[in-house]
């Protein structure tokens, strides 16, 4: 399946949100998800299943003003 | 003061743009500020390192919306950061224009209601228009964060009119001067005319010295809400000798 991780076209074989972290190696702990422009909390990701095109931002803390 | 936490450092210090992590952590160290701003992106090379930064930092972080243009992307934001930073801080910027970074202050009232229902404790980034405060307090906000002057700019207070406006009308709500704040003078002359804090990045991270261009803010604005509470003398247009005219001698 081919879904857009953080703006970058990927092939994937994770079915849900959680598996997707653990197989692109994010800690998860320190990020945050959304699908489609909404938020996921941590709880929810396993449950989240993912679709053919579906857009994913894993986004961690960083340096801001 | 701001949501029922009592600072002793009316500076926020944005954490961005500084040459390396050790500059920002000693520069964070020498301004006394307790609140930080910080941001969610993709994870980029610095990504560990920052959050070892945090770590040690024993500030009270506040996230940021920062370039987010619309209501929804703000909420998204504003949420994910609750869960990863473990507070409901939430510095609430939505855009409304790529020059000016001006916000948008209707997506900004709208975006507020949305995160003070949620149970945010929100400080928006606005401009120093009264009634669009008004709407902000109504959406539950209490505090609020007007701009000096554009984002980056370094201008200072460009309309000090306005901002007095302002002072004097929300007389109680934690007034906060966000953004274009470009020396130590101006940060003092915020908190001269009664703000309660100052929010400001750039003029620290691009100094030429940031560790000492931070102390240098810390003690302004120190030195400026002092000030303040002493009160002012009140202005004149003629000259008033200070030096008593009894007991001048006549020598002419």
């Amino acid at each position: 399946m081919r879904i857009d991780l953080n703006g970058q076209t990927i092939e994937t074989q994770a079915r849900t949100l959680a598996d997707l972290l653990t197989e692109q190696g994010f800690e998860s702990p320190c990020v945050a998800t959304a699908v489609d422009g909404d938020f996921i909390a941590r709880p929810l990701r396993p449950g989240t299943l993912l679709n053919d095109g579906v857009k994913v931002e894993v986004l961690s803390p960083m340096q801001g003003g | 003061m701001f949501y029922g936490v009592d600072l002793k450092s009316r500076l926020m210090l944005g954490t961005a743009q500084y040459r390396s992590p050790q500059v920002l952590l000693e520069a964070i160290e020498a301004s006394g500020a307790e609140v930080i701003t910080v941001s969610l992106r993709r994870e980029g090379a610095a990504g560990g390192a920052f959050r070892d930064l945090l770590a040690k930092s024993r500030c009270r972080l506040l996230p940021n919306t920062a370039g987010c243009h619309t209501v929804r992307e703000a909420v998204t934001t504003a949420r994910m950061a609750r869960e990863v930073f473990g507070t409901s801080w939430i510095k609430l910027e939505v855009i409304g224009h790529a020059d000016t970074l001006q916000p948008d202050p209707f997506a900004l009232v709208e975006a507020a209601r949305v995160l003070c229902a949620e149970g945010f404790d929100v400080f928006p980034y606005t401009t120093e228009d009264l009634i669009v405060g008004e709407k902000l307090l109504e959406a539950g906000c209490k505090v609020l964060m007007p701009w000096g002057a554009p984002i980056g700019s370094g201008q200072g207070l460009r309309n000090l009119a306005g901002l007095r406006s302002m002072r004097a009308h929300f007389r109680d709500v934690p007034l906060v001067v966000d953004a274009g704040i470009g020396a130590p003078s101006q940060a003092a002359q915020t908190m001269e005319l009664g703000f309660d804090a100052v929010l400001l990045n750039t003029a620290v991270a691009k100094a030429v010295d940031p560790v000492g261009m931070a102390r240098a803010f810390g003690r302004a604005i120190q030195a400026g809400r002092e000030g303040y509470q002493a009160g002012l003398m009140p202005e004149r247009d003629m000259a008033s000798a200070s030096t008593p005219v009894f007991g001048l001698a006549e020598l002419a």
